[in-house]
């Protein structure tokens, strides 16, 4: 029994990583601009697709040793695909929202869900085309990196497969990278003031369409780090992934209080290990993986009733 | 600057709507109206996913009768009218699936339909077609319900006269799935399935045989089908030791679920029925699905003399993908269409007068498909009840036990 909520919790954690990543993104945007980006989702697919091409374009090596693969070809990837996302998110953020920014808030919103389906058709209809690409309206399936596709490692009776570590490692660098870029650097305490009174915040001179750029940025780099993560946990990658994946993280992310970074970690992880702990130790008809997503959102909905701020509550000024 | 906004605007709904088009246009088979001067046109819808994790079937399935109705435009089996196909996306969607229905439905040139790939979806467009009295026959459907009503075992009751199927249902593929695991000495099971209506179906068919048969369920799980992590589902079903795990769905979740499986120590063959049986589902799952098993429909299309013919046919028509699992039954539904038409079309003066009168004679068709022996009974199922269990084996789908249900 012990050894199997240890292993409940590995998968858990490393379920609830992934989704941390992606929530991080939500969650900085909305502490700027009190925006929720419904294209987010598509931001973590494109990142993942990035990742593919990167593989591609350096001549699709395969059979590399473990050094090669974790020290060259993993990073290029990851780098491609970050390349990639921000660039996606940084003209998402030119075309569709900066344009809107006197709007009602209805109105970016509605442009965010053009945008997640106009970016997953792009992929579906034209990602396939390019000579020497394969199909993307199926499965593409992920280039294996030795050392981790495939691979796990073994703690006492607890198996833990090494895309979860992945995950997990990438979860504490991204962290501790955003930590120290939004206390330590001109520009994230530049963030801090723009989430907490735009206005004022313009009258000291900061430049807050610079600051959204970063922010659309920041959740890309993250959301890009993401698909690389679920292309090695899964092997394959889809136009479509973005979408349930964005619905998760969404909810992480209102689970630890909306505009706050540290709540979309903690957000995803409570997630991640609610749902896998929920498939195991609820007992009778309630149990099972079948529910699992039913108690993810219960708990969403006590902690809502009881927290409306969620988990660690958002560090954005009410603004009435 | 509302100048620019607006052209913003423009040019975002523009694309979307683009990119909408595209996929229905892109999606369009062409059949050449050649010397269609005095001909009068008829068409053959298609609906099947033909994007997302299913798209293999389902091109296989557009492709093949686009195949059967050239061949029949080129003999001229239809004198006097011209045969077109018009293919639509159900991105194996019920909602996308009605959507299409109702598109073909509205189109006076089209007489029948051949699809859908999914049980859900035919559930959904069922009750669209039949009032237009549009025959739908599908390859895929292995549902028992869509023929024989919701107490398809007990009470089968036909709810849709206008439904047909070229394929074999769950209510004999879960059986004899069964059938096979006991023969092979396996007496645990584990079951999982993915909720939908073919998945659902396959495993309450199999667990009232397995059962019956003297094995025992272990554990019995669903998972969703846009789920990608099982890890929790496993870790769960690990400690009641199944020797087998027996999973009703189709590849994109199954080939996940044998990898997980296998990386965590689970070391037990995965078995499931048609919607398995894809070259993608070893391709996306590696050598983790060495071992699985899968029943499928039919015989082996290499093991059939009439098969073979189709399949040469198939590749010196050079479609850019396979045939997949349902192609030899979607040829066979198209070829099923066009002998009905034979009957039908020379007393109608345009193809919607022709509806009702070619429901009734698919009800009468009989002839040598590229499958076997097509003919439907009282309830719109094809009588020859052929199955295969395939075993993946070097990295191939490999048949090994093909058997006629009585």
């Amino acid at each position: 029994m012990m050894d199997l909520f240890l292993q409940q919790l590995v998968n858990g954690l490393s379920l609830g990583a992934l989704y941390a990543l992606i929530a991080v993104g939500y969650t900085v945007v909305y502490g700027i601009v009190q925006l929720i980006n419904f294209a987010h989702g598509e931001i973590f697919m494109v990142g993942a697709f990035g990742a593919y091409t990167t593989w591609v374009v350096i001549g699709r090596p395969t059979d590399l040793s473990p050094g090669e693969a974790l020290g060259v070809v993993l990073p290029l990837m990851i780098l491609g695909g970050v390349a990639v996302s921000v660039s996606v998110a940084l003209l998402m953020e030119r075309l569709a929202y900066r344009p809107l920014r006197g709007a009602p808030r209805l109105a970016p919103l509605i442009t965010a869900i053009g945008i997640s389906i106009a970016l997953q058709e792009i992929v579906r209809l034209f990602f396939g085309r390019l000579p020497g690409f394969p199909d993307s309206r199926q499965n593409v399936a992920f280039p294996s990196v030795r050392g981790i596709s495939g691979a796990s490692t073994r703690i006492g009776e607890v198996l833990v497969p090494n895309s979860a570590i992945f995950t997990l490692v990438a979860l504490a660098l991204c962290t501790a990278f955003l930590w120290f870029f939004v206390n330590r650097t001109a520009i994230g305490r530049a963030m801090q003031a723009t989430s907490q009174d735009p206005d004022t915040a313009r009258l000291m001179g900061i430049d807050v369409d610079r600051v959204i750029v970063t922010a659309f940025g920041l959740g890309a780099v993250l959301a890009a780090v993401a698909g690389v993560a679920h292309g090695l946990r899964y092997n394959a990658i889809d136009f479509q992934m973005g979408f349930m994946a964005g619905m998760k993280a969404f909810t992480a992310a209102v689970l630890g209080g909306i505009g706050n970074i540290n709540g979309a970690v903690v957000g995803g992880l409570v997630l991640g290990v609610a749902e896998s702990m929920a498939t195991t130790f609820i007992p009778g008809q309630f149990g099972g993986s079948a529910w699992k997503d039913v108690w993810a959102f219960a708990i969403l909905i006590l902690v809502l009733v009881f927290r409306p701020q969620g988990l660690l509550g958002a560090k954005v000024v009410d603004r009435a | 600057m509302t100048e620019r906004r607006r052209f913003l605007a423009l040019g975002i709904s523009s694309l979307v709507i683009a990119s909408l088009s595209l996929t229905a246009c892109g999606t369009r088979a062409s059949s050449a109206p050649g010397d269609a001067g005095a001909k009068k046109v008829v068409k053959i819808g298609v609906i099947a996913p033909l994007s997302g994790g299913l798209s293999s079937m389902g091109t296989g399935i557009q492709n093949s009768v686009d195949l059967a109705v050239k061949q029949a435009n080129a003999s001229n089996a239809l004198a006097g009218w011209t045969i077109q196909i018009d293919a639509q996306d159900d991105q194996a969607s019920p909602d996308v699936g009605k959507n299409a229905a109702t598109k073909l439905a509205g189109d006076k040139d089209v007489v029948a339909v051949v699809g859908p790939l999914n049980s859900s979806v035919g559930q959904a467009i069922q009750p669209i077609l039949d009032p237009s009295k549009i025959p739908l026959v599908s390859p895929a459907n292995t549902n028992p319900t869509l023929t024989r009503g919701a107490e398809a075992s007990t009470n089968p009751k036909r709810t849709y006269t206008s439904y047909f199927r070229t394929c074999t249902t769950d209510a004999i593929q879960g059986p004899f799935a069964a059938q096979y695991l006991l023969n092979a000495g396996i007496k645990k099971v584990a079951t999982v399935h993915d909720k939908k209506a073919y998945g659902q179906g396959l495993v309450t068919e199999f667990t009232k045989a397995f059962t019956a048969g003297g094995g025992t369920i272990v554990a019995a799980e669903t998972v969703n089908p846009d789920d990608k992590d099982f890890a929790a589902v496993i870790a769960k079903i690990k400690p009641t030791a199944p020797q087998a795990l027996y999973y009703g769905g189709e590849h994109p979740v199954s080939s996940l679920l044998t990898k997980q499986m296998k990386d965590a120590g689970l070391k037990i063959p995965l078995m499931g029925g048609d919607g398995m049986y894809d070259p993608a589902y070893i391709t996306n799952g590696g050598s983790a699905t060495a071992g699985d098993l899968v029943t499928s429909v039919g015989a082996p299309a290499e093991s059939l003399p009439s098969a073979q013919q189709f399949v040469s046919d198939y590749k010196a028509a050079g479609y850019s993908s396979g045939y997949s699992t349902y192609g030899l039954y979607a040829y066979d539904a198209a070829n099923a269409i066009i002998n009905a038409l034979k009957v039908s079309l020379p007393t109608a003066s345009d193809a919607t007068s022709a509806r009702a009168a070619t429901v009734d004679a698919l009800g009468k068709v009989n002839f040598q498909g590229a499958s076997g022996n097509v003919s439907f009974d009282e309830f719109g199922d094809n009588r020859t009840r052929v199955l295969t269990v395939y075993k993946v084996e070097n990295g191939a789908w490999v048949a090994n036990t093909t058997d006629e249900v009585k």
